[in-house]
């Protein structure tokens, strides 16, 4: 059946909802409910965390096709079923959405003090739903757990978010549901065509070139809102800014991906000709995007909004290589989106550290850190300098390759994504100097703690991955490897198809 | 042993920076000493293994990258070029070690400071011997990054930290081409290491991108990368500023090494840009340029230090117009023994300062060579081999790049011939302008500074020494095998010249004036310093005040800071400033929230409607009975 011999992508997926189940059958008082809840979800999180792992040892990384792959008939008289499996693409991001998960159990064990049980069960079922969205091989079960994320994430940000919170969530959910519907039509017509909804079998759809225009861009529609593309990118810096930091950290780390992901699965493989027809447009976007949003970012005075920002502009950059529509920049786009999940979702949980501390995310509130948390500071130099794709670190190979591929594809896009590399050291390290560096002026900083037990915890997986992934990279890079190749050939031969058919 | 050396000071860095609160000020210390010393001694075998007894090798760790076509490791790349700048940054990098046990024995977090200069020299020498250009790259940003942790070392300066900041994003648009040049070099050459980019120069030479030969755009890319990091006219606004950082620092990253990784990287790309002519000619006008513009900007200055920094700058001029002209062996020795004696002023500079109590403005100095001899004694061995007089190291690497652009061929190597003969007085001159103000003279410092002035303890003294030893002799020991008969050997194909350059054999064939031109300005600028500021110090201030506006054009830096503070950062801050409000929160912004409050209001009219009062409903109703039978009546019935 498949190479765990068991429904290991099912156990993932559903697991963390038998957790939610669990927690919800808490009872007693308030604080040993709280107690019991923030166990069992970090349990479940972690033994959900420790089955991925399987995935990263019996992946197969010499083949591009669907491994793990389970599929059970549901109603075949209309084409339906319950179908998943990971391919080279998704199956990084499965392991990064079961890693996150447990870190920001453990970011808001002490951060969140209302309502805990719920919050947990909200993180739960918001694994449940990102593990789901990226093993889902259906397009029905795609749309239930692309949509079914925006669920628990705007309770979190609706709920336990800062001052403004309601208008951010509302302003998420509207965004993203909008773009989605779009997404709905385009899916249900693919099904309509192909007669399945299962996204293998409509992979061998040949698509006329004026449908594939229209379905592009309802995917793009959908897309774009979620990666976020400019100019559809404002939600962001609102969610990110209002969201808990746990929050904050599952919105950058996975939820951005989503995008991205959504473009590699539908986009490139099945409308070739309108990818090639509209890449123009998206290099345009991602060039803006990386310009002016890192301009943007410059000019922020809250530390959440800056990061959020400049994770508009990273996510630039991934678009970018999706279109160069060649193998560095494809392999590139996918690096950049797994160590922008761990880099962006360590410094929002770095933020974090001093809002808990201080209870405000105001850049000029701060100043001196670096003199009484000398553990916190060298933390926060490492994501900054991942931030900024420092060789050696988890942002340089993905921004590198990504460069490199679109050289090819036009080098002014080239240059207009290198020009991030300015803009970028320019207001992470801004940032830096104001938070962490120069002479404390506030006494109540001087009182400040360094880096608690638990926060080093929390910490050490990303600091691990972010030099794993820039000191060897190739660990990383291998697993897409064959599938990036065969999405590359099989665009290279959709392409040739009508050239020989207009001869 | 290759591997040691380059090893060895990330062992000593993370020791150091990850244990140094338990080891204590002490032992932290000793053990980047240790480590420094062990790498220098592995290093310098390289060098003699590797130069002297023509072994090159290449060591090989571990695949960095594979993606479809593009494969790197990260290697060791050892030939003679590399060797030489192993062996000759590990030596300085223990002097100054050393040195700084003694110049930073007063500050509070001594550990972070030695664990950041041996990262800095780990990664400097990952620069060095690296055998692909991603993981040149990887040291070129590395050095950057612990240049930048160490100008903001003393981080509670808001002066530093803006020094930090600046060397950092200067630093990195010259970095942004140097990424552009990979992404061209791969497509190009489909492969980014360094045997297979020289084995294909010779296809590539007809090649074309967008109507340009491609090995001029590689080769410019490079340049522009290499003109940020070794400060070059333009982007070298960054380098007086990086003078914030200790002492030890400057010495280091910001004369003796860091800055030098541009004409490295130049030498180390020889084969490939020995084919692109125009980008070399573009290579001696800035290079020429740099080193007259730094030179004239260094005679008016009062900080010890920024003298010092503008020398460097116009030293590393020098370098790039021999580049230029073809002669990187030149080029590459004036690195070598710049790096001695541009360390040993530094290191001078340093110990003055000690003694001043931390004063830095040479115009409160004056009249302390008798209490601190051995600082003065040492002071004018550098200054002596950076004028180029006879004998002293600077004096065969100087002769040689101004021979060699003498030799060279087109307007741009005469027009390099004349700038470093000017710059060659002025280098003269300022240099004994900053000797006599210095040392000589009455004292202007205050009274109880004066009483504190001490010569500094061995540990400062013995690599003083040891620099010294190396400003002396480097230049004549060297000589033959770097510039002289033996270089072909020497160099065993780590540097290349194409078969149309004869620049090496023809620069030793100048007529016998041209080698005595530097030797004699160089006397000359002695002379009119001591005239100036020795015998008639009341002149140089009248001088000043005659031409009023040259000074100040001169003191300003030629107004690089403030030009670029208006056309790029000001309006990169107000335009940032605009995308954010007016961009984002009024226009895209607006749409939404415009449409949402649109939505509210109708909602709010529409309300209205609803009165409950029946005698509008029944108007309304007979309102559009009307209209419905008037409808089908006229409308439908023709």
């Amino acid at each position: 059946m498949n190479a765990a011999g068991f429904p290991l992508l099912s156990l993932l997926t559903f697991l963390p909802l038998v957790g939610a189940g669990i927690i919800l059958f808490i009872r007693g008082e308030e604080a040993v409910v709280a107690s019991n809840a923030r166990w069992t979800a970090l349990w479940t999180s972690l033994i959900t965390f420790g089955l991925s792992l399987i995935l990263w040892f019996q992946f197969d990384k010499t083949t591009a096709d669907f491994q793990f792959v389970e599929q059970i008939s549901w109603m075949p008289e209309f084409g339906l079923g319950y179908h998943m499996g990971v391919d080279g693409i998704s199956v990084l991001f499965v392991l990064l959405s079961t890693l996150l998960v447990p870190v920001c159990i453990l970011a808001s064990w002490e951060a969140v003090q209302s309502r805990v049980r719920e919050y947990m069960i909200a993180f739960l079922v918001l694994e449940t739903m990102m593990v789901g969205m990226f093993c889902a091989l259906d397009v029905v079960m795609f749309y239930i757990f692309f949509e079914g994320v925006l669920i628990p994430m705007f309770l979190i940000i609706g709920i336990w978010g800062g001052a403004r919170r309601v208008y951010a969530a509302y302003k998420l959910f509207l965004y993203t549901l909008l773009g989605s519907l779009l997404m709905l039509l385009a899916m249900l017509l693919l099904w309509y065509e192909a007669g399945t909804s299962s996204i293998p079998e409509i992979f061998n759809l040949q698509l006329d070139p004026s449908v594939q225009v229209w379905l592009f861009l309802a995917f793009l529609a959908s897309f774009a809102v979620k990666v976020p593309m400019w100019p559809v990118h404002t939600w962001l810096p609102d969610a990110h800014v209002e969201a808990p930091t746990a929050g904050s950290v599952i919105l950058a780390g996975v939820l951005l991906k989503m995008g991205g992901y959504g473009f590699l699965r539908f986009s490139l493989p099945l409308l070739p000709q309108a990818t090639e027809w509209f890449a123009p447009l998206i290099f345009a976007l991602s060039v803006i995007a990386v310009v002016y949003t890192s301009l943007v970012a410059l000019a922020q005075e809250d530390m959440k909004k800056l990061i959020a920002y400049s994770s508009v502009a990273h996510m630039g950059i991934v678009t970018m290589g999706i279109f160069t529509l060649n193998h560095q920049g494809l392999s590139g786009a996918i690096f950049q989106m797994l160590s922008h999940g761990i880099v962006s979702g360590a410094l929002f949980l770095c933020v974090g550290v001093l809002y808990d501390r201080v209870h405000s995310r105001e850049i000029a509130r701060y100043g001196g850190v670096a003199k009484i948390m000398p553990s916190y500071a060298m933390v926060f130099m490492l994501f900054t300098m991942g931030s900024i794709a420092l060789p050696g670190t988890a942002g340089f190979p993905g921004e590198f390759l990504v460069i490199v591929g679109a050289w090819q594809a036009n080098p002014w896009v080239a240059f207009g994504g290198a020009l991030g590399m300015i803009l970028g050291a320019g207001y992470m390290l801004y940032l830096y100097r104001r938070v962490v560096f120069s002479r404390i002026s506030r006494e109540d900083l001087k009182a400040l703690l360094d880096l608690s037990p638990r926060e080093y915890v929390t910490f050490a997986p990303l600091i691990l991955l972010t030099l794993w992934m820039g000191i060897y990279p190739s660990s990383f890079l291998s697993f897409f490897e064959a599938s990036v190749a065969a999405l590359v050939t099989r665009h290279e031969a959709a392409m040739a198809l009508p050239r020989l058919a207009g001869m | 042993m290759y591997v040691g050396a380059v090893f060895f000071p990330l062992l000593g860095a993370c020791i150091c920076g990850f244990f140094g609160r338990w080891l204590g000020d002490k032992l932290a210390q000793w053990v980047t000493v240790v480590c420094m010393a062990l790498a220098a001694l592995c290093g310098i075998s390289a060098f003699i293994q590797v130069g002297f007894n023509h072994a090159p090798a290449t060591v090989d760790i571990v695949t960095w990258l594979d993606v479809g076509g593009l494969q790197l490791s990260w290697a060791l790349r050892y030939d003679t070029l590399a060797a030489m700048m192993v062996g000759m940054v590990t030596l300085i990098s223990t002097m100054i070690h050393l040195y700084s046990v003694g110049y930073m024995s007063h500050d509070e977090t001594q550990p972070r400071f030695f664990a950041y200069l041996s990262l800095f020299t780990f990664m400097m020498l990952m620069l060095v011997t690296a055998d692909n250009l991603l993981q040149l790259f990887f040291g070129w940003e590395g050095v950057g990054l612990a240049s930048y942790l160490l100008i903001g070392y003393w981080y509670e300066r808001e002066s530093a930290n803006r020094a930090a900041m600046k060397a950092f994003i200067v630093n990195r648009v010259g970095d942004l081409f140097f990424m552009l040049g990979m992404a061209l070099t791969f497509w190009t050459f489909g492969t980014i290491e360094f045997n297979g980019i020289f084995q294909g120069v010779e296809a590539a030479r007809q090649s074309t991108f967008a109507g340009m030969p491609v090995l001029e755009l590689i080769a410019l890319f490079f340049f522009l990368g290499a003109m940020g990091k070794s400060a070059q006219i333009g982007l070298h606004t960054w380098l007086p500023d990086a003078m914030e950082g200790p002492t030890p620092v400057s010495a280091l990253i910001h004369a003796a090494t860091m800055v030098t990784a541009g004409v490295f990287l130049m030498a180390r790309m020889s084969p490939l840009v020995e084919y692109a002519p125009n980008v070399l000619g573009f290579v001696t006008v800035i290079g020429a340029t740099t080193a007259l513009f730094a030179a004239s900007v260094g005679m008016v200055q009062n900080d010890i230090k920024r003298v010092i920094a503008y020398s460097t700058c116009s030293q590393l001029g020098y370098m790039f117009f021999a580049v230029g002209v073809g002669a990187y062996q030149a080029a590459v020795f004036h690195l070598f023994t710049h790096a001695f004696f541009k360390a040993l002023l530094f290191l001078g500079a340093g110990s003055v300062i000690h003694a001043m109590s931390d004063e830095q403005d040479i115009r409160k100095m004056g009249g302390i060579w008798k209490k601190i001899p051995v600082t003065y004694a040492l002071f004018w061995i550098g200054s002596l081999a950076l004028a180029g007089v006879p004998y002293f190291a600077g004096y065969y690497s100087k002769d040689m790049i101004l021979e060699a652009a003498f030799a060279g061929h087109g307007w741009t190597a005469k027009y390099a011939f004349i700038c470093g003969i000017l710059a060659a007085f002025m280098t003269a001159f300022y240099s004994w302008r900053l000797i006599i103000m210095t040392f000589h003279g009455t004292p202007r410092a205050d009274h109880h500074t004066m009483e504190h002035v001490h010569e500094s303890p061995a540990v400062m003294l013995i690599p003083l020494l040891v620099l010294a030893v190396g400003a002396l002799f480097t230049g004549a020991y060297f000589y033959d095998q770097f510039v002289g008969h033996h270089w072909a050997e020497f160099w065993n194909g780590s540097i290349v010249n194409a078969p149309h350059n004869h620049i090496m054999h023809d620069a030793h064939e100048v007529p016998e004036w041209v080698p005595l031109a530097p030797t004699v300005v160089g006397l000359a600028g002695i002379a009119l310093a001591y005239a100036l500021y020795m015998f008639m110090p009341k002149l140089p201030g009248r001088i000043a005040a005659a031409v009023p506006g040259l000074y100040r054009f001169l003191l300003n830096k030629w107004y690089f800071d403030e030009l670029y503070d208006r056309i790029f950062v000001r309006p990169a801050r107000s335009l940032a400033r605009k995308l954010w409000q007016v961009g984002d929160v009024k226009i895209i912004d607006g749409m939404p929230n415009g449409a949402a409050a649109l939505t509210v209001h109708a909602s709010g009219r529409v309300v209205r409607l609803q009165s409950g009062r029946v005698a509008n409903y029944a108007f309304a109703m007979i309102i559009g009975l009307v209209l419905f039978v008037s409808i089908f009546v006229f409308g439908v019935g023709r």
